[in-house]
C-alpha cells in the first residue's frame, strides 16, 4: 500500500483497478500499467484488509487466539483453525482423540468444497458468465447449513479448539451429510455441463497465462495452483496430519488438458477435480468416524515449554503454516502465518506482462486469491 | 537425510565462523549463521544436490530486544525434508542480504519483514512498505512499538467511535 514513481511513455496509461471492483473478490487493488487494451504491468497494492493478526496473538492466550484464525481466511476458516491448533499441540505434544482428528477432517472437507464451490463459481462470473455463480452458492448455502449445525456458526466457526473441537456431531448429522454428498455429486456433472465443457470458457482459458513448475515453487505457490502446474504434491498425502493417512483419495494434477500444462483452465480444474476427491474422503471419513473422546485433557491457561513449531495444513488455497515461538508464558512470543494467497498475489506482477485487461481478471480469479489472507 | 546427518554434513562444509550454531534435538532442526554469510549458506543449500532447499516456506522476523532474528523456513520437495535457518540482526543497524535472486518468493517475505520489524534488506529490487502506508511511523511487530493516537486525522482509539471513557491501551507488559 505505497506510491512508487513510475516511468510514463507516451501511449501508457496508467489505469487503477480496485480496491472496490467487482473482479477482485474482495479488497485488492491493482495498478496497471496499459497500453490500449494491453497489460505493461500490473502491480498489486496489499494491505486493505491487514488487521495485525499477528500482532495480537502476541496480546492473547493460546486458546484466545483461535477465534481470530478464522478472520485469517474467512472463506475456509476451518482449516485456518485446525493449522493453528496443530501448531500449538505440536509445542505442547498433545496427543488428540481419534474421534475429533476425524470430526476435524469432516469439517476441513465440508470448508474445501465450500471454498472451492466460491472460486469455481466466481470464476465464469469474472468472465461475464453469471449463472455458475448461481449453481455453486446455490450447494454452497447447504454446506453452511450442515456446518451450522455442528458447531453454531455459518462462517467463522472458531470450532477446533487445541487439543480437540468444540461440539461432538449433531444426531443425524452423518445421515445428513452423506444425503448432501449423494444429491451433490450428480450435480457437480451438471456444472461441467454448464460450465467445464463449455466451447467458450475452454477457448477463453485454455493456455492463457501457464506457469511452469519451476517458477511455481521458485516462487512458493502451494495447493490447487502449485498442483495445476504439474507438481504431484499434498500435505495431506505426504505429510500427513489429523488421520488423512487413513483415507485413501487421489491428487488431482494439471495436465495441459485445453493448452498448456498450468495454465488458467488447468487451475480451474484441478479444484472441480478436488471437490470430487473431498466428497471421496468425507464419505470415507464417515464410515470410519470411531467413538470416543472429542476433546484431550489441556489446561485453561495454556503455558507451553519453550521452544517453537512450525505446522502446516491443506488449506483450500495451499499450505497454510503456523510458525509459533512460545518463550513459556500465556501468550505466544510470536506467531507467523504462512498463507497460499500471499505467494499467488506475489506471482501476478511478473506474469501480467503482456496480457489484455481481460485476461488479467481471469488470471487473478484462476489463481483463487482471497484478501483476508494476503492482508492478515 | 535425517535431520542429524543434515546437520552434521553442513557443520563440515561450513566452519564455525559461519555456522554459529545447530540443534536437532527440537521440534525442527535448526542452525544458526552468521548475518554477513547469509546469502552465502541459503544460496548453498538451496543449489547443493544433497539439500535441495528448492522451497521458501515462510520468512519470519522476531523482535528479541537486543537483536532481530531470521527465521528461513525452508523445504525440500525432492527430498522431503526441513530446515530452520536463524540469523540474528542488529537491533541498531538493521541491515541484511537479500535472498530475492535465490527464491523470487523472498521478495514480497522481505518486503513484508521490512514493512512490520523495520529490517532493510540489502539488494532487494524493491524495498518498500507493502502492508501499511508509506507514511506510516513505526513497525507494529517491534515489542517496544506503541501506536499513534491518530494516523492522518483519523483517531485509532476505540472511545472515538462510542464516546465510552479512555480504554487502558494494551501492551505486551499489560497481557502478561
Amino acid at each position: 500500500m505505497s506510491s512508487i514513481q513510475i516511468q510514463h511513455f507516451d501511449d501508457e496509461m496508467e489505469i487503477n483497478m480496485g480496491p472496490q471492483h467487482p473482479s477482485t473478490h474482495g479488497v485488492l487493488r491493482f495498478r496497471t500499467l496499459t497500453d490500449g487494451e494491453l497489460v505493461r504491468k500490473a502491480i498489486p497494492e496489499i494491505g486493505y484488509l491487514h488487521r495485525s493478526i499477528e500482532k495480537i496473538a502476541e496480546m492473547v492466550e493460546y486458546h484466545g487466539f483461535m477465534p481470530y484464525t478464522d478472520r485469517v481466511d474467512y472463506v475456509a476458516a476451518m482449516t485456518a483453525n485446525h493449522g493453528y491448533a496443530l501448531s500449538v499441540e505440536k509445542l505442547l505434544s498433545t496427543e488428540v482423540p481419534k474421534r475429533a482428528q476425524y470430526l476435524r477432517m469432516i469439517a476441513d472437507e465440508l470448508c474445501r468444497i465450500a471454498s472451492h464451490l466460491i472460486s469455481v463459481g466466481t470464476f465464469p462470473m469474472d468472465l461475464g458468465a453469471v449463472t455458475p455463480f448461481v449453481y455453486a452458492l446455490r450447494e454452497r448455502e447447504k454446506i453452511n447449513d450442515l456446518i451450522e449445525s455442528l458447531c453454531g456458526a455459518r462462517l467463522t466457526y472458531n470450532y477446533v479448539r487445541i487439543g480437540g473441537v468444540s461440539f461432538d456431531m449433531p444426531d443425524g448429522f452423518a445421515q445428513r451429510v452423506s444425503a448432501f454428498l449423494d444429491q451433490f455429486e450428480p450435480l457437480m456433472n451438471e456444472f461441467d455441463d454448464l460450465i467445464s465443457s463449455n466451447n467458450i470458457f475452454i477457448d477463453r482459458l485454455g493456455g492463457l497465462c501457464p506457469i511452469s513448475k519451476e517458477l511455481a515453487i521458485a516462487y512458493g505457490l502451494v495447493g490447487p495452483n502449485l498442483r495445476a502446474s504439474g507438481m504431484e504434491w499434498d500435505l495431506r498425502k505426504h505429510l500427513p496430519y489429523a488421520a488423512y493417512d487413513e483415507v485413501d483419495f487421489d491428487i488431482p494434477v494439471g495436465d495441459g488438458r485445453c493448452g498448456q500444462i498450468g495454465d488458467c483452465f488447468d487451475r480451474y480444474w484441478v479444484r472441480i477435480a478436488e471437490i470430487r476427491e473431498s466428497v471421496k474422503i468425507l464419505r470415507q471419513c464417515l464410515v470410519q468416524i470411531p467413538e470416543g473422546e472429542i476433546q484431550a485433557k489441556v489446561p485453561k491457561t495454556i503455558k507451553p515449554p519453550m521452544g517453537q513449531s512450525y505446522a502446516a495444513v491443506e488449506a483450500a488455497r495451499g499450505e497454510m503454516g503456523y510458525f509459533v515461538i512460545s518463550d513459556a508464558s500465556k501468550n505466544a512470543y510470536r506467531v507467523k502465518i504462512r498463507t497460499g494467497s500471499f505467494s499467488a498475489m506475489s506471482i501476478i506482477e511478473s506474469q501480467s506482462k503482456g496480457l489484455m485487461i481481460a485476461d488479467l481478471v481471469a488470471l487473478i480469479a484462476s489463481l483463487d486469491v482471497v484478501a483476508p489472507e494476503v492482508d492478515r | 537425510m535425517t535431520a542429524q546427518a543434515m546437520l552434521s554434513q553442513l557443520t563440515e562444509q561450513f566452519d564455525e565462523s559461519i555456522v554459529l550454531e545447530s540443534s536437532h534435538e527440537e521440534l525442527h532442526p535448526w542452525v544458526r549463521v552468521h548475518p554477513e554469510k547469509i546469502q552465502e549458506f541459503l544460496s548453498f543449500v538451496k543449489n547443493h544436490a544433497d539439500f535441495s532447499f528448492d522451497f521458501l516456506r515462510s520468512l519470519a522476523g522476531v523482535d528479541y530486544q537486543q537483536y532481530i532474528e531470521i527465521n528461513y523456513i525452508l523445504f525440500s520437495y525432492a527430498h522431503g525434508h526441513e530446515l530452520i535457518v536463524k540469523t540474528q540482526v542488529n537491533i541498531e543497524q538493521p541491515f541484511i542480504s537479500s535472498v530475492e535472486k535465490i527464491w523470487p518468493a523472498a521478495n514480497w517475505y522481505e518486503r513484508e519483514v521490512f514493512d512490520l520489524l523495520g529490517v532493510s534488506f540489502k539488494g532487494h529490487s524493491d524495498m518498500r512498505r507493502i502492508l501499511l502506508p508509506d507514511d506510516w511511523e513505526g513497525h507494529p511487530l517491534r515489542k517496544n512499538y506503541r501506536e499513534k493516537k491518530e494516523y492522518r486525522g483519523v483517531s485509532t482509539q476505540r472511545e472515538y467511535l462510542t464516546g465510552m471513557p479512555e480504554l487502558p491501551t494494551l501492551s505486551p507488559e499489560d497481557a502478561s
